[in-house]
């Protein structure tokens, strides 16, 4: 779950990590309320889930009530690369002098956290790794001993910042390791990590992900909602329970296993066609799975055939075929259906449908068939 | 022989009273697995068909000699049952699990890295030694004995490669489920290194998927160390970035994990990858073929 950035800094100030005071709006009246608040100036932030929200204007700075109005008019509702934006996050403006980048990351190759530290922040990090990589230090914790004070001080001697705030860059990192632990965190970024006027390290930005597994153990942050990042299909999805991606293409696809559903886009993709959504039915899908399933593929209207393609372990070829039957006496779908059954009680599956002889369904034999057959009727 | 699971195999289950333990626990048996003994805490004394159940790890293995763990419990017990089970002194620890929280499964791992314990899973299908025993929930029926070693990512694409290479006329040694999380117990190169040192595997099949680098380290791996054939199959060519395709694991970031990637760093280091599970058991079938 990527969390916005006044979420990430609500999660910072819980553990320590100095931000600037800020307050969430979702109306123009209330952003001005916040920026009286506050005392100006103020900076007025769109909050997206997307990168480059600066450029795209959905970030500017206001000197008094008029510009915090005009500003908050012009970035609520505006359009970022796809992203409406329904909330902007109003705070005090910060005094920069130097802008350094922090992250405390999963490194999956490692099998350990990473703690990075760069003193050239702010601009585009991913260039700065590429074109300088001395410029960005990094460092293992092993997650048994978790995040020491000489992990800190060797980056930020590393990464050659500036000699007054060695320490407290360091302690940074360390309150940050916090965060990334306590949260059940895979990412923790901060671009940029600010040094005031005054000398003060503070996150001007929080860019955090939470393990979608650990939600258990953080209500609080599983309640929280992003209106900006979230597609409706995908909504209906999560709601009935089921793993489902919304892709551009024409071509609905169900399927059971994660692995088996992402080789059935590719072999739809090789027949020359264009998938419409990943949908994993997962293990052992009862008839009822099945129907709601159908539900959701159909519910994009941009789908113009569907694909099934199962292969039964514990999944059971008959409860499929169950489940298709009773999507089409709930629904009528008016689109071609393409049906591949294999492995348990596939016999019995294929019978079912046969028998119930549902318009415009199309049994094929083999994975790569139905794909074949599914591209020819999605058109 | 087989790797991992075979005849020497005595299974103690974590969670073995609840009802999808139950279900395959009893399917293993069928199949021929030794299942010794389970773990419920607050359910020792009682059984399971016929299997004792007990309170903890350590009265299983002393009462049973139980020398491999399969967890089934739901995963906000999962990563405290494997580390009983390591504590218990039980070399192999099976975890079909999913939806382990990621830093859980960091502190097992490096936990267990320095310990006697080999983790396979989380979030995976178990071994299947066709013939010997099978410990998980594979479909055993799809596959027969032979000279294919079959490691990999995700649990269906693997029945379906199976069933392709069963249909061209070929068994397997054994097939590993390594699962699709992002912290894997166990990955393709300790598999893969294992089904080396096996006689019976002839062909190592691995599929693989996007997220991670695990793919590209075993092509260097396989490049240095492995002299029997590998082919190999990569789910996800058409997976977009930043999008969690089904697995924790799956998943590319920036320019890491595509699958055009992984395809390209194992065939640049002489490993033949299908482009679809069909094809996969073509090249198999293939270089079987020529050696028979």
């Amino acid at each position: 779950m990527d969390l916005l950035e006044y979420q990430g800094k609500q999660l910072f100030s819980k553990h320590g990590v100095p931000v600037p005071e800020g307050r969430h709006a979702a109306t123009v009246v209330e952003a001005v309320e916040a920026a009286e608040a506050l005392g100006y100036p103020v900076v007025i932030k769109a909050q997206v889930q997307i990168g480059g929200r600066g450029k795209a204007g959905g970030i500017k700075v206001a000197s008094d009530r008029t510009e915090a109005e005009q500003h908050a008019q012009a970035i609520l509702g505006m359009d970022i690369r796809g992203f409406a934006v329904h909330e902007v996050w109003v705070e005090q403006a910060s005094d920069i002098d130097e802008e350094y980048y922090a992250a405390i990351v999963f490194d999956r190759s490692a099998k350990q956290p990473m703690a990075m530290l760069s003193r050239m922040g702010g601009m585009d990090v991913e260039q700065v790794a590429e074109t300088d990589p001395e410029a960005m230090r990094m460092t293992h914790v092993d997650p048994l001993l978790g995040f020491q004070d000489f992990h800190g001080r060797r980056l930020a001697f590393e990464a050659g910042i500036a000699a007054d705030v060695i320490r407290p860059v360091g302690a940074m990192l360390g309150k940050l390791y916090d965060v990334f632990v306590a949260e059940d965190a895979t990412l923790v970024e901060v671009n940029p990590l600010l040094i005031t006027k005054e000398r003060e390290v503070v996150a001007l930005d929080a860019k955090v992900t939470i393990d979608d597994n650990a939600l258990y153990r953080h209500p609080d942050v599983a309640a929280l909602s992003d209106p900006s990042g979230e597609d409706p299909q995908e909504r209906m999805a999560k709601e009935r329970g089921l793993t489902y991606v919304k892709l551009d293409g024409n071509v609905g696809i169900l399927g059971n296993g994660a692995g088996l559903v992402m080789s059935t886009l590719d072999v739809v993709a090789q027949a020359g066609g264009r998938p419409a959504n990943f949908l994993d039915a997962g293990g052992g899908s009862k008839a009822e799975a099945i129907t709601s399933a159908v539900e959701v593929i159909l519910s994009d209207a941009k789908v113009s055939a569907v694909l099934f393609n199962i292969f039964g372990g514990i999944t059971r070829c008959d409860e499929v075929a169950r489940g298709l039957i009773e999507a089409f006496r709930a629904i009528e779908p008016d689109v071609p259906f393409v049906v591949r059954l294999d492995g348990t009680n596939d016999v019995e599956g294929r019978a079912l449908l046969a028998e119930a002889a549902l318009p415009n369904v199309h049994a094929e034999a083999t994975m790569l068939g139905a794909a074949e057959k599914v591209v020819e009727l999605a058109g | 022989m087989a790797i991992l699971v075979d005849s020497q195999t005595r299974l103690v289950v974590s969670g073995i009273t609840g009802r999808e333990g139950t279900f395959h626990s009893l399917r293993n048996r069928e199949y021929g697995t030794q299942v010794v003994a389970g773990v419920t805490p607050g359910k020792g004394g009682q059984d399971v068909e016929g299997i004792p159940v007990f309170d903890t790890f350590q009265a299983a293995v002393t009462e049973t000699g139980a020398n491999t763990a399969m967890i089934f419990v739901p995963p906000r017990f999962a990563a405290d049952s494997i580390l009983e089970a390591e504590n218990a002194g039980v070399e192999l620890i099976i975890a079909i699990t999913e939806g382990i929280p990621a830093h859980d499964e960091l502190r097992v791992y490096n936990h267990l890295k320095h310990g006697g314990s080999r983790l396979i899973g989380p979030n995976c299908p178990g071994i299947l030694s066709p013939g010997k025993a099978n410990v998980g929930i594979i479909p055993a029926q799809f596959f027969k004995e032979g000279n294919v070693g079959l490691v990999s990512r995700s649990g269906t694409l693997t029945y379906q490669i199976g069933n392709e290479l069963a249909q061209g006329g070929f068994g397997n040694s054994s097939i590993v489920g390594i699962g699709g999380d992002p912290v894997p117990g166990s990955s393709f190169i300790d598999i893969i290194e294992l089904f080396e040192a096996d006689p019976e595997t002839e062909l190592i099949v691995m599929c693989g998927e996007i997220g991670g680098s695990a793919e590209e380290e075993a092509a260097e791996f396989i490049a240095a160390s492995v002299s029997k054939p590998v082919v190999a199959y990569i789910a996800g060519f058409t997976a977009p970035p930043g999008k969690t395709m089904g697995h924790a694991g799956a998943i590319v970031s920036g320019s890491m994990g595509t699958a055009v990637a992984k395809a390209e760093a194992l065939e640049a280091r002489g490993v033949r990858v299908g482009r679809n599970p069909t094809q996969v058991a073509e090249i198999a079938v293939e270089i079987l073929g020529a050696h028979v």
